[in-house]
């Protein structure tokens, strides 16, 4: 039995490389899924908005080493 | 000859983490460990460096900067390195040995035979296996000396067998003294005697895309991370690099990583910005916000966590294997999984 996984990363080059079939777009090696740069309400809804895309890819059919981007 | 050197912002001196940021250098002469090539003979004349998150995030600003100085130099060799086990580093070496090559300018580099820059290569570059740190240096550095000065004299070399460096991926057509059943049969009497030979490396491993969840609705989801996140204080010891474990743990009652309940001990990057708010590595905030809107069926009850820095690829495959079946077991359906 296969269990679909999402990997959130900044690095989707890599990720691919080593085979990683459903990969989303983080926004940074040290902080895939925030960005201190933001207020804090915009960076809760970019958070909610990286983990949308990836449950979004999850219930996907999707070719091997598929990356989604997330907007900004 | 005419020799360029690439380093990253460590052993080119500029600084650890902090200066993993550092734009694109070009220094004339050796710098950090091209002294030790010096000293087997191989003089760098320019050394060219950059920091490894700017590479990684940049990387095609930072490669365009970086290979118009090597255009411009015009060298006979470039080596890179060694970046032992370093992930980002050996994926920058890999990179740009990949496009050096394209110009038919030799590349040598060296690493650890599971760095990400194995594979960026794409057997561009001749590759000295090295161990995962810096106490490597002393063994590597002649080897990649010797091939250096020879490929950058027009010499030929001999297989990855023969040298010691890794297979390039690349079939060489050789006159063979033995014919194929001769030799097949050969193969097998030395495996029968516990030496596995082959003619043809193995492809690498490759698993095909689960089909995807029916329903993520009514569906149970596990949140799993190579982050390296933690309770505050590290209970449990987790290694910051060189990881031999995964750990797990509860997440009943927890709506949010909060600073003060969690941090990361991740020794690979900066962790400043993700210990003011964990969720930046782990997001439970918004995958409580995702059940809470109906878009998510339940998550698990724990978090499943390990920090991936020199992790070996036989290593993070068991953790992948050890955590799945925890997770089958459990009844988890799908994975969030979040790398740094």
């Amino acid at each position: 039995m296969q269990i679909p996984t999402v990997f959130i990363t900044a690095l989707p080059t890599i990720a691919q490389m080593v085979g990683a079939n459903r990969v989303v777009r983080g926004v940074a090696i040290t902080h895939p899924t925030g960005d201190p740069s933001l207020a804090a309400g915009d960076e809760a809804a970019l958070r909610i908005r990286i983990l949308e895309r990836a449950a979004d890819m999850l219930g996907t059919e999707v070719d091997p080493r598929t990356v989604w981007e997330v907007d900004a | 000859m005419r020799v360029v050197h690439y380093l990253n912002q460590f052993f080119a001196g500029f600084g650890a983490e902090e200066a993993a940021g550092h734009e694109p250098v070009r220094l004339e002469g050796p710098q950090g460990p091209g002294r030790a090539f010096a000293a087997a003979g191989l003089h760098v004349d320019v050394t060219i460096a950059c920091g490894d998150d700017r590479f990684a995030l940049d990387e095609a600003a930072s490669l365009a900067t970086l290979l118009a100085w090597i255009d411009e130099d015009a060298p006979d060799v470039v080596i890179a390195g060694p970046s032992f086990g370093s992930g980002r580093y050996g994926y920058a070496c890999g990179v740009l040995a990949r496009e050096v090559a394209r110009r038919r300018i030799p590349v040598v580099l060296a690493m650890t035979p599971d760095s990400p820059g194995v594979l960026a290569a794409e057997g561009g570059a001749y590759i000295v296996p090295t161990g995962a740190n810096v106490a490597a240096m002393r063994h590597t550095v002649p080897v990649m000396t010797g091939l250096a000065l020879r490929l950058a004299a027009g010499e030929t070399v001999g297989t990855a067998g023969d040298e010691g460096y890794l297979p390039r991926g690349l079939r060489v057509n050789v006159r063979a003294d033995d014919d194929a059943a001769t030799r097949a049969v050969g193969a097998l009497v030395a495996k029968l005697g516990g030496r596995v030979t082959t003619e043809i490396a193995p492809p690498a491993d490759r698993v095909s895309p689960p089909p995807p969840v029916p329903d993520l609705a009514h569906a149970t989801v596990a949140l799993v991370t190579e982050a390296g996140c933690v309770p505050q204080g590290n209970p449990d010891r987790l290694p910051t690099r060189h990881a031999n474990v995964w750990l797990r743990y509860p997440l009943d009652g927890v709506a949010s990583l909060s600073a003060d309940g969690y941090e990361t001990v991740h020794a690979g990057f900066d962790t400043t910005d993700a210990n003011l708010d964990p969720n930046r590595l782990v997001p439970l905030d918004a995958a409580r916000a995702l059940v809470d809107a109906g878009r998510i069926g339940t998550l698990h009850e724990e978090f499943f966590t390990t920090s991936g820095v020199d992790t070996p690829v036989a290593v993070a495959a068991r953790f992948g294997q050890e955590i799945a079946a925890e997770i089958r077991n459990a009844g988890v359906d799908a994975v969030i999984l979040t790398g740094t």
